[in-house]
């Protein structure tokens, strides 16, 4: 006998903004009652934030499992088991392909396009089970609104739905469609590194990996059929593909060989997490403390570079979320500017360009609500930056090669390091 | 005014860019009025606009089902956009109303031949929607030819069509050869068709355990490896959560599977990734420790499960649950990856929560002091949830990894010098814990703990307090003031507080007995005469018999050395933690529960457990340690029946179970039945000397009995669990009366009344048909609906026809428990369709749920009473019975008729409690404590059941048979 879970995996879904409101609703099976979102805004009073509220929720007949993405509430009703993945990979894709087809994913976007959005679920979905997914064939099935086009429908009457079937569905690689035709040919991936990290009180490495990702956007006629390959492939020991990654060859030869979709997507994930590997671009001091008595603390933050690769960081931006008690700042910036938001208590430097001969430093007073005890937790700094041309963990691509079509094609590499979840601790 | 404001609304629908939502710009006041008229236009750009906005209103989850007709009239068209948007409106609404969708039909039909395959494959999957009997018919033919469309994407649509007509009418499609072309599309030289035929055939296993559909052989595991390269990544989750199912004949055939499935690890899809450790870490069980392969596998297996944790939170949160599984599983895998469980300080809570459980889990020797630092840091972070965890998270390092006892001792103490209310207060009870792990060695911080006593204000932290204090009363100088000070506010406290103040205050007097004679005293009369909590007074009165009639003894019990907590108290227990990795990756994981646990009336729910292992050199690996530790497990759930009877006395020496189950191994031996045999007898009832099970009772964590177990005793315990032979034999099977289920009047003449019955094993529709027709009556047939628990008739029914006029009959069907199920409102409700040569009939009736309790529902007292404490309290329902005169023996004996076994019976004060079982045909249990208090003609059932929904019936049968 066959496993636990049952092809009817999504029966009903919920889009509800953050004030409670369901603005949309698509069931597949049968017409679950508002009702058991109850459960739902329970668990929502509860969470401090809206990022709070666990994913997965248990009720006497039902399980609810949300994201939350764009300020919205995805929200699937599941009656059987089904493997919770499955249901969230599925909400997410429903967000990207919103992202996709609409520019953003927010509840305005939908609302404005409740039927498209309609037809779109429908065809991600038959009887629970995920039917089109891939970007490229849904663009053909549903067309997605462009002001032209809308325009145009307007006076002619015409239509957002394609009445011819996607290709794709014919080939035996349904994320490419047939007949791709470009006048000018061409390929360019851009590899972007994010470091995640945790820094102590004395600037000592806690945590670091770095987050890869290849996103690549190619337009290019036929079927071609493209090999990428690395000048330190070994770098990358941990890594998920684009299903047109064909597996076998990057095990044996670690080589990237595959047949592209059209336009734009994510080639390849990676991750490099052993440390020695991991450089961290600047270096930050800082003193955040509080005093016993008169009500006021002392902050003191200067950022310097440390492993930059001989580049410039870029885009310098530090965020401090202040204990509750902080009522307002005084500083100064020796470069950049600072804001202190009153209602979230954030505190952020926007310092831009590093100049290494010039450190910048933003220091001053903190003033504490009067009589309230000294603040207990430690604010975290969190920075953003930005290095150009350069992948932190050295990764480079050594060649692309075309096979399967005559033409020659413009191909271009670009790289750039970013911070992803990168924290002093003070 | 009003036309103003319509003038307003009509210039900003055309002012606004072309959006959707001026679909919902219409008046409230007679809109479905006005989109009537719309979609009656003669204009088809009116048509198609209308029904936009009936659509948008759907979606927005307004009722426009009134439409219906109106709407199902603009399907007609060749404009491809309207008939989408009509068929859209018909998925959602062909359910609800399926006798409209029928008019439709033709319309269906004509598409499933229409030359664009979207309309083909739009068509059928639309039919397949609409859950009416008769339409099935219409479906047949188009879904046969669909099936083999030239067109992959009619070809998968019509796959998933199957399993919805199944749905319907299992039978039908059986018997129309669909089951065998969609095999048949497993080999599909199209990966999406692979992957919906993958799915269907799952559904349609799922719903028909029995069917064979796939029985997993050699041959279907390789077609399914080769489509699970080719098919998309959904179809991937299928059927690799499929393959997690086949049992491998030998290694080298788990080995070659295992092969195939590695590269899915590097899959993008979180879901596929999550389904192939569930595959990898099942089928590693039947490999041989020493391959070199095995090594390779664990190395691989690491990476993937890293990556997860970079995801969204949400995927970051289900793959933490599931983790946290496979640490406990195979601890090498990720021990030394701990760095990635660092908690950020924007991780949602959630996630937080769940990665310093398993940094717990991952601590040792060699990653401690890093460990530390962090749980140090986390201590001082905003949310109190999780700064609380993090406290108890240092307690646990300490009782896991001897070598950092000192270290977290001294964390602990710097953060109770924060003087920070709940970090105080948590750091106590975790210190608790490390004085019962490492006895006489850090004692020396009791005095900085007494300085924080004014600050306490849980109850959980003050009778920690209240433990050490009087556990360590000999080096405390002023341990009776602290005490006494405890006991001014005596009645305000909880009973937890309370119990330990009592066991403390013993304690004291039995160590400095000179100067607190008052104090116990003043303890003793406070429990035993100030309170009414059983619990409390019955510990009161032992105390004080034991003391006035030998301290030497009160001294040997009270102050007993205490058993050591061991190493790690929250390990999930094997074999639940077996069958959880065999779910890795569903909800089952997600909450650490066997799937039995919650998913609703399963049929035949299957417990699955992991392949043995070919070269079992589990012994061998470093990391059995803990391993070994968790099979000691299974002693703390299944208690033997001495430890009940300790339980029944509820002594409790040790301390309040805080921080989980308390182990029982042993160690409790002092004397304790010298002391019972003694000068307790006249208390519990005479009868009790030397009772070989008295002994290793103490060490019992008294937490979560059922509350008879743990209520005073006053009978005699004797008769507690000794009394199969009072229980009588079976009488005559129950049979309620008949009542009438089709009355002649709506049936055109034929009635039929009855009943159902369990006799020896078999369940049987009894009926009286009669004819109150004018004409003979033949032809009979009967057919049920899907129902809660597959009843269904094992035969046809046997009426001798004709049936004359006036003329009845009795006939008997008997019934199986194979059908197809489905939940029923109420539960035991049945839909019957009855058939005679006139015509077809429906009606519903109700069956006692008693006719599903199986012979074999008497369970072992042990595993009852085990299983009474694994479930949750919020499933237990009580029930009255009112006017009821039988005594217990008759009533034991009554409900035996209908399998309901009695246990288990006592006797407290002139009440009596029966323990009783029974299980129904589909495997759930239920377990329930009848109350029958002599003179008092009112019942009490409390039922409790994993799967509560059936509670509710038990209670009618109990109601049923015991009033009969």
């Amino acid at each position: 006998m066959l496993g636990f879970f049952v092809g009817e995996m999504i029966h009903s879904l919920f889009l509800i903004n953050l004030s409670g409101d369901i603005f949309l609703e698509k069931h597949w099976k049968s017409v679950v009652g508002r009702s058991v979102l109850d459960y739902f805004f329970e668990a929502k009073e509860k969470a401090v934030n809206p990022e709070d509220v666990a994913p997965v929720l248990q009720t006497p007949h039902h399980y609810l499992i949300s994201i939350y993405r764009g300020k919205i509430f995805f929200l699937a009703v599941i009656q059987t088991e089904v493997p919770p993945l499955f249901v969230i990979e599925f909400l997410h894709r429903v967000a990207d392909t919103f992202q996709d087809y609409f520019g953003e994913c927010s509840e305005n976007v939908i609302k404005d396009n409740l039927v498209i959005v309609y037809e779109l679920l429908e065809e991600m979905l038959d009887n629970g089970f995920p039917l089109a997914t891939e970007s490229n064939v849904l663009k053909e099935m549903i067309r997605p609104p462009t002001i032209l086009r809308s325009v145009v429908n307007t006076l002619t009457g015409g239509t957002n739905v394609g009445d011819m079937l996607p290709t794709g569905q014919l080939s035996n690689i349904p994320w490419r469609r047939a007949g791709v035709k470009y006048t000018n040919n061409e390929a360019y991936f851009d590899v972007i590194e994010e470091i995640d990290a945790i820094l102590d009180k004395s600037g000592t490495t806690v945590f670091a990996e770095i987050q890869g990702v290849i996103e690549a956007c190619v337009k290019l006629t036929g079927m071609p059929d493209l090999t990428l390959s690395f000048m330190n492939p070994r770098l990358l020991d941990d890594v998920s593909f684009h299903p047109c990654v064909r597996f076998k060859r990057w095990e044996s030869e670690r080589v990237l060989s595959f047949i592209p979709p059209d336009g734009n997507f994510t080639l390849m994930t990676y991750h490099v997490s052993s440390q020695n590997l991991v450089a961290i671009p600047i270096y930050v001091k800082q003193n955040i403390s509080f005093f016993e008595t008169g009500s006021c603390g002392r902050l003191d933050i200067t950022i310097g570079p440390k492993q930059t690769m001989g580049k410039t960081v870029e885009g310098l931006m530090v965020t401090v979320p202040m204990p509750k008690a902080v009522l307002s700042v005084n500083l100064t910036a020796s470069q950049g500017n600072f804001t202190y938001d009153l209602a979230t208590k954030v505190l952020v430097w926007d310092i831009g360009k590093l100049n290494p001969q010039k450190l910048p430093n933003l220091k001053g007073s903190l003033s504490v609500q009067a009589g309230a005890p000294k603040p207990e937790e430690n604010p975290a700094l969190n920075i953003n930056l930005k290095i150009q041309q350069v992948a932190i963990s050295g990764l480079k691509v050594n060649r692309l090669d075309m096979y399967g079509e005559k033409y020659k094609p413009f191909k271009g590499v670009k790289y750039v390091t970013k911070a992803g979840k990168f924290q002093v601790r003070t | 005014m009003q036309a103003l404001a319509n003038q307003l609304c009509e210039n900003r629908q055309f002012g606004s860019k072309m959006t959707d939502s001026k679909y919902f710009t219409t008046t409230k006041k007679g809109e479905i009025f006005e989109l009537k008229a719309e979609l009656n236009s003669d204009k088809k750009e009116k048509k198609k606009e209308a029904v936009k906005k009936v659509i948008a209103s759907m979606t927005v989850g307004k009722d426009v089902s009134a439409l219906f007709p109106d709407v199902v009239n603009c399907m007609q068209t060749d404009n491809l956009e309207l008939k989408k948007l009509v068929y859209l409106y018909l998925m959602n609404y062909a359910k609800s109303q399926p006798d409209m969708a029928i008019m439709a039909v033709n319309t269906f039909v004509k598409d499933c031949e229409d030359p664009n395959p979207l309309i083909r494959a739009l068509a059928v999957r639309t039919m397949g929607c609409i859950r009416v009997d008769k339409i099935t018919e219409y479906l047949c033919e188009p879904l046969r030819k669909c099936l083999k469309d030239e067109d992959p994407y009619v070809r998968k649509t019509a796959a998933v069509c199957v399993a919805k007509l199944h749905d319907i009418n299992a039978q039908l499609v059986e018997d129309q050869g669909f089951l065998d072309t969609l095999k048949d599309l497993i080999s599909d030289s199209n990966p999406m068709v692979v992957a919906n035929a993958v799915a269907a055939l799952s559904e349609i296993a799922e719903s028909h355990p029995n069917s064979n559909l796939m029985d997993l052989n050699p041959q279907t595991m390789n077609k399914l490896l080769t489509a699970l390269n080719e098919c998309t990544e959904w179809g991937q989750i299928f059927i690799l959560d499929c393959l997690a199912n086949y049992t491998p004949r030998d290694d080298r055939e788990s080995q070659s599977i295992c092969e195939r499935v590695t590269p899915r690890l590097s899959h993008a899809n979180s879901a596929v990734v999550l389904s192939a450790v569930k595959v990898l870490m099942k089928f590693m069980e039947m490999l041989p420790k020493d391959l070199d392969y095995y090594g390779t596998l664990l190395k691989k297996l690491a990476p993937p499960l890293v990556t997860l944790l970079s995801a969204e939170p949400e995927l970051q949160y289900v793959a933490l649950r599931n983790i946290n599984l496979i640490v406990q599983r195979r601890p090498e895998i990720l021990k030394h990856e701990m760095k990635v469980f660092y908690v950020k300080y924007n991780d949602p809570i959630y996630v937080k929560l769940e990665k310093l459980d398993i940094m717990i889990r991952l601590a040792s020797q060699a990653n401690i002091a890093q460990v530390l630092a962090e749980l140090k840091e986390y201590a001082t972070e905003v949310d109190v949830d999780f700064v609380r965890k993090a406290v108890r998270a240092i307690g646990r390092c300490a009782i896991k990894v001897e070598q950092s006892a000192e270290r977290c001792v001294s964390t602990l103490l710097d953060l109770i010098q924060t003087k920070v209310n709940y970090v105080v207060q948590e750091a106590i009870v975790v210190i608790k814990d490390i004085f019962r792990k490492y006895p006489n060695k850090y004692e020396s911080v009791i005095a900085t703990l007494c300085e924080n006593l004014d600050s306490l204000d849980e109850p959980e932290a003050r009778a920690a307090m209240i433990w050490i204090v009087g556990e360590y009363a000999e080096r405390i100088d002023n341990a009776d003031e602290l005490l006494e000070s405890f006991l001014e506010g005596f009645h305000d406290e909880s009973t937890q507080v309370q119990l330990q103040l009592l066991t403390a205050i013993v304690k004291l007097f039995l160590k400095k007995p000179t100067e607190t004679q008052e104090l116990v005293q003043q303890v003793l009369s406070l429990a035993t005469q100030d309170s009414d909590n059983p619990d409390l007074r019955d510990r009161g009165y032992i105390y004080w018999r034991l003391l006035s009639t030998d301290p030497v003894a009160a001294k040997e019990v009270v102050l007993a050395e205490k058993p050591l907590i061991s190493e790690e108290t929250d390990l999930i227990e094997p074999t639940l933690l077996e069958e959880l990795i065999c779910h890795i990756g569903t909800l089952a994981s997600v909450y650490h529960k066997p799937p039995s646990a919650f998913v609703e009336g399963n049929h035949g729910v299957q417990h699955k457990g992991l392949p043995g292992s070919a070269g079992s050199a589990e012994s061998e690996s470093p990391d059995a340690v803990s391993a070994g530790a968790a099979t000691e497990a299974p002693a703390a759930v299944i208690p033997s029946q001495g430890d009940l009877l300790g339980d029944l006395l509820n002594l409790d020496l040790t301390p309040p179970a805080t921080t989980g189950p308390l182990p029982h191994s042993g160690g409790m031996q002092m004397g304790a039945m010298d002391l019972l045999g003694g000068g307790l007898d006249s208390l519990l009832g005479g009868d009790l000397g030397g009772s070989p099970a008295m002994g290793a009772g103490f060490g019992a964590p008294p937490a979560a009995m059922p509350p008879a177990f743990s209520a005073p005793v006053s009978g005699s315990l004797y008769d507690l669990f000794d009394l199969d032979n009072g229980v009588g034999m079976p009488l005559g099977s129950f049979c309620p009366p008949k009542t009438v289920w089709l009355p002649a009047m709506k049936a055109k003449g034929l009635e039929i009344s009855g009943t159902f019955v369990r006799h020896a094993g078999v369940i049987q529709m009894e009926m009286t048909i009669t004819n109150k027709a004018m004409s003979v009556m033949t032809g009979f047939a009967i057919q049920f609906n899907r129902n809660s628990f597959g009843l269904a008739p094992a035969g046809p029914i046997q009426v001798p026809s004709p049936l004359s006029p006036n003329q009845n009959i009795e006939v008997s069907l008997p019934l199986n428990t194979v059908g197809p199920v489905m939940k029923m409102e109420p539960l035991n409700n049945l839909q019957v369709a009855f058939k005679n040569n006139i015509d077809v009939f429906y009606f519903s009736c109700q069956y006692p749920i008693s006719v599903l309790f199986a012979e074999d529902g008497k369970m072992e007292r042990q595993v009852f009473l085990a299983t009474w404490k694994d479930i949750p309290n919020e499933n237990e329902s009580q029930f009255q019975i009112k006017d009821c005169h039988l005594n217990s023996d008759a009533a034991s004996n009554k409900l035996q008729s209908i399998n309901i076994f009695t246990i288990a019976e006592r006797t407290v004060d002139g009440q009596d409690m029966l323990y009783q079982s029974m299980k129904l045909t589909n495997g759930i249990w239920a377990l329930a404590e009848l109350k029958v208090q002599a003179g008092n003609p009112n019942y009490t059932v409390s039922l409790k059941c994993r799967a509560p929904e059936v509670s509710q019936c038990v209670f009618q049968s109990y109601e049923a048979v015991l009033k009969n």
